[in-house]
């Protein structure tokens, strides 16, 4: 097993699967009366969060409490790094307390890379910057595969701000590596630079939702902040949800099996309408779930719950 | 004042000679010299050029002596093989006054390793508002002939243009650094695959290559000479070419670093290798070092950029860009273009001392010529340690890096600032 997971681009096939395995075991966990499992009792997890995200952290920290490891949540506010200590010097804290695991959520791309040089334990990218989001990508394949019963062979859309979009990053190597066929859709501007050679050759680029809907298993909706349009990157939220948001007319132009993803938190009548959000395509709310029993087998593999 | 023989030395490449330095000149070239009185360096196997000049170099002094001194910068020079160096103006405060020039000017005199020569800002406080006062820093004993808001673009074109026409009075020059604001807010690296995968504002090759349009275009409207810093991508040099062969009064630099790496240094995310402008392609590294073969690049120049440790030893967007490069800059010469001496010489020596206006530097050692020299051991490998430097800094891209030429010898105006590798102070 890997030590770290830092990036979609981690896992091979075999590593992935395994983790997507481990995770509809752990699924079973969830629907006991006693949520709980020994595997890493005495094991320290620490949740280090510089950016608010409620969701991700209470994910990670149901994941790390029901596989029995003590959780020390970290945030930047209220904590030494409102005082400016650096990563380094916050790493080295927690080194000093023994952290087996830790979770980083940070605005700054690569900063989990940095913190892995500095920590004895593994480091869980739990967002970087505008980089990945791997736990996410994880958990959208795990979703597609109960939901579709594979991932190779699906093909797959990704709508919205690519360019800013750490969940794209990993969706598009881990979907890859299992075999999808992605097609990032957006506007030229929210569409980085060589995208295909960047990431994985075989990644489609279209400008245009319409014809890309009757062909894909899943489209999953990013999201989209208004205030990109203050950059420029679009003249208006308007013209935004008209030309790339999902709406019920665009979703009836998906084949009958198709499932729309989105990662949360939804801006609703931006990238997608209620009307979607609330069908039974969307798969928006067993996305939840199922991030719960995926950062569990994460934690559980990382930290060599397997083969004690 | 002790004289030295320097026995069986190539100048140049040529066929090996001995060289007497004698009161601060050099006094005899030709072999089998005997001077009784001299210190004898054995010059066998070592390659004699004029030492050599750095247009772009920064020493922190004044603000932060933390990353680096004017001794220290100085030492480190001297160490690579340098006789004078241009000390950029973005300290703290500014060089951008006659005062703040003469105190680099005068901290260079006292530490007597190298000649420092000041570079004025071009606005005031590199606000790129109004003009600094230009004349007084050339009027200053430091006599600034460079001027440059390093760091920053002048970006106002007609605040540009007037900077290129001012200084024409005093013969001066702007040294622009090309980068268009606007394209590159935010930016953290080169735009390409490697900044998508890595999820890095990219910092696009047109930012700089449509400054460097702009700019020969003023510098040919008003008839000045422009100087263009730290060139890094294929298009700049296609605009350089045209405009050289138009006639244009340009001339422009590359560093070391960007002959040699590649923005892929960027996947570990060590700032170590974070640099303003970024670090580009292959491509583009063999635009360059054509460019320097064929002489539309006109210079190697260091930007030697010392860091402290805090500001290198964090996330990547947080870091300050630059890297250590006096050390290292005539190895990565003879890496990259191999031993073509006379080449080195005129990209890192005679070329630099002309633009800069630095008479007695970047002459060929011969009868009568002011003793700046240096001597290189082309033969030696030596693995880049970066506590082994002498800059106060350790942000070396080059760390545990083996390369090749060591400096065995400098000297300035007579003087031995280096011997046997060592600095003398």
């Amino acid at each position: 097993m890997i030590k770290h997971l830092l990036s979609g681009g981690d896992l091979d096939a075999d590593t992935a699967t395994e983790i997507l395995d481990t995770a509809a075991e752990m699924a079973t966990v969830a629907g006991r009366e006693i949520k709980k499992l020994p595997a890493l009792r005495g094991r320290t997890v620490v949740n280090l969060f510089y950016e608010d995200s409620t969701r991700t952290r209470i994910s990670f920290e149901a994941a790390a409490k029901r596989l029995s490891a003590d959780v020390i949540n970290f945030s930047a506010k209220g904590s030494s790094v409102t005082k400016g200590e650096s990563l380094k010097d916050t790493a080295l804290t927690l080194q000093a307390m023994g952290a087996d695991a830790v979770v980083i959520r940070h605005p700054a791309s690569g900063a989990p890379h940095r913190l892995a040089n500095w920590v004895d334990g593994s480091v869980v990218n739990a967002g970087d910057g505008t980089h990945e989001h791997p736990t996410q990508a994880l958990l959208d394949a795990y979703t597609m595969r109960a939901r579709l019963g594979r991932l190779a062979g699906l093909s797959v859309a990704v709508v919205g701000d690519v360019l800013h979009s750490r969940v794209a990053r990993s969706n598009v190597l881990l979907l890859s590596t299992l075999g999808a066929k992605v097609t990032l859709v957006g506007p030229p501007t929210l569409i980085p630079v060589d995208i295909a050679g960047a990431l994985a050759p075989g990644t489609d680029v279209s400008y245009d939702l319409d014809s890309v809907l009757p062909n894909v298993d899943v489209v999953m909706m990013l999201r989209v902040q208004r205030e990109r349009m203050n950059d420029s990157y679009f003249p208006s939220a308007r013209e935004y949800a008209r030309r790339y948001g999902l709406d019920g007319p665009r979703m009836r132009r998906l084949p009958e099996h198709a499932i729309v993803m989105h990662p949360g938190p939804m801006n609703r009548g931006m990238e997608i309408t209620p009307e979607v959000a609330d069908s039974p395509r969307s798969t928006i709310v067993e996305q939840v779930t199922n991030g719960v029993s995926v950062r569990m087998a994460v934690l559980y593999l990382l930290l060599g719950g397997n083969n004690r | 004042m002790t004289a030295y023989l320097i026995t069986s030395v190539s100048v140049v490449g040529a066929a090996p000679t001995d060289l007497l330095i004698r009161d601060g000149v050099i006094a005899e070239v030709g072999p089998g010299l005997t001077a009784p009185d001299a210190t004898v360096v054995d010059g066998t196997g070592l390659v004699a050029l004029p030492g050599l000049v750095d247009l772009h170099t920064h020493l922190r002094e004044p603000g932060r002596e933390d990353a680096e001194t004017v001794e220290s910068g100085s030492r480190a020079a001297a160490l690579g093989g340098y006789t004078a160096v241009c000390a950029m103006a973005n300290t703290s405060p500014v060089a951008d006054t006659a005062g703040v020039v003469e105190q680099v000017w005068r901290l260079g005199r006292e530490a007597a390793l190298v000649d420092v020569q000041p570079i004025g800002a071009v606005t005031v406080g590199l606000a790129g508002e109004r003009l600094a006062e230009l004349g007084a820093m050339a009027d200053s004993a430091a006599r600034v002939r460079i001027f440059s808001d390093d760091g920053h673009c002048v970006a106002d074109p007609k605040l540009m243009r007037r900077a290129l026409e001012y200084v024409k009075a005093f013969d001066g020059i702007i040294a622009q650094h090309a980068e268009e604001p606007r394209l590159t807010e935010g930016a953290q690296m080169h735009e390409g695959e490697v900044s998508t995968r890595l999820g890095l504002i990219g910092w696009p090759a047109v930012a700089e290559e449509a400054i460097i349009a702009r700019d020969v275009l003023l510098a040919e409207h008003v008839g000045s000479r422009l100087h263009v810093c730290h060139v890094s991508t294929a298009g700049s040099v296609e605009v350089l070419r045209q405009a050289k062969a138009r006639g244009v009064r340009v001339t422009a630099e590359v560093t070391p670093h960007h002959l040699l790496l590649t923005d892929e240094r960027a996947e570990t995310y060590d700032p170590v290798y974070k640099v303003n402008p970024p670090l580009r392609t292959a491509a583009d590294i063999a635009a360059l070092r054509a460019a320097l073969a064929d002489g539309v690049i006109d210079v190697i120049a260091t930007d030697h950029a010392p860091h402290a440790v805090e500001d290198k030893e964090c996330e990547w967007a947080y870091a300050r860009p630059g890297m250590l490069g006096l050390e290292t800059a005539l190895s990565i010469a003879l890496d990259v273009l191999g031993p073509e001496w006379d080449l080195i010489a005129e990209r890192m020596s005679r070329t630099p001392a002309r633009i800069a206006g630095l008479t007695g530097h970047g002459v060929d050692p011969a009868p009568g010529v002011p003793a700046n020299l240096t001597l290189i051991d082309p033969a030696a490998h030596r693995t880049i340690e970066p506590a082994e430097l002498a800059s106060r800094s350790r942000n070396t891209p080059y760390a545990r890096m083996t390369l090749p030429g060591r400096i065995v010898a400098t000297f300035l105006r007579g003087e031995p600032t280096v011997l046997d590798g060592k600095a003398v102070k």
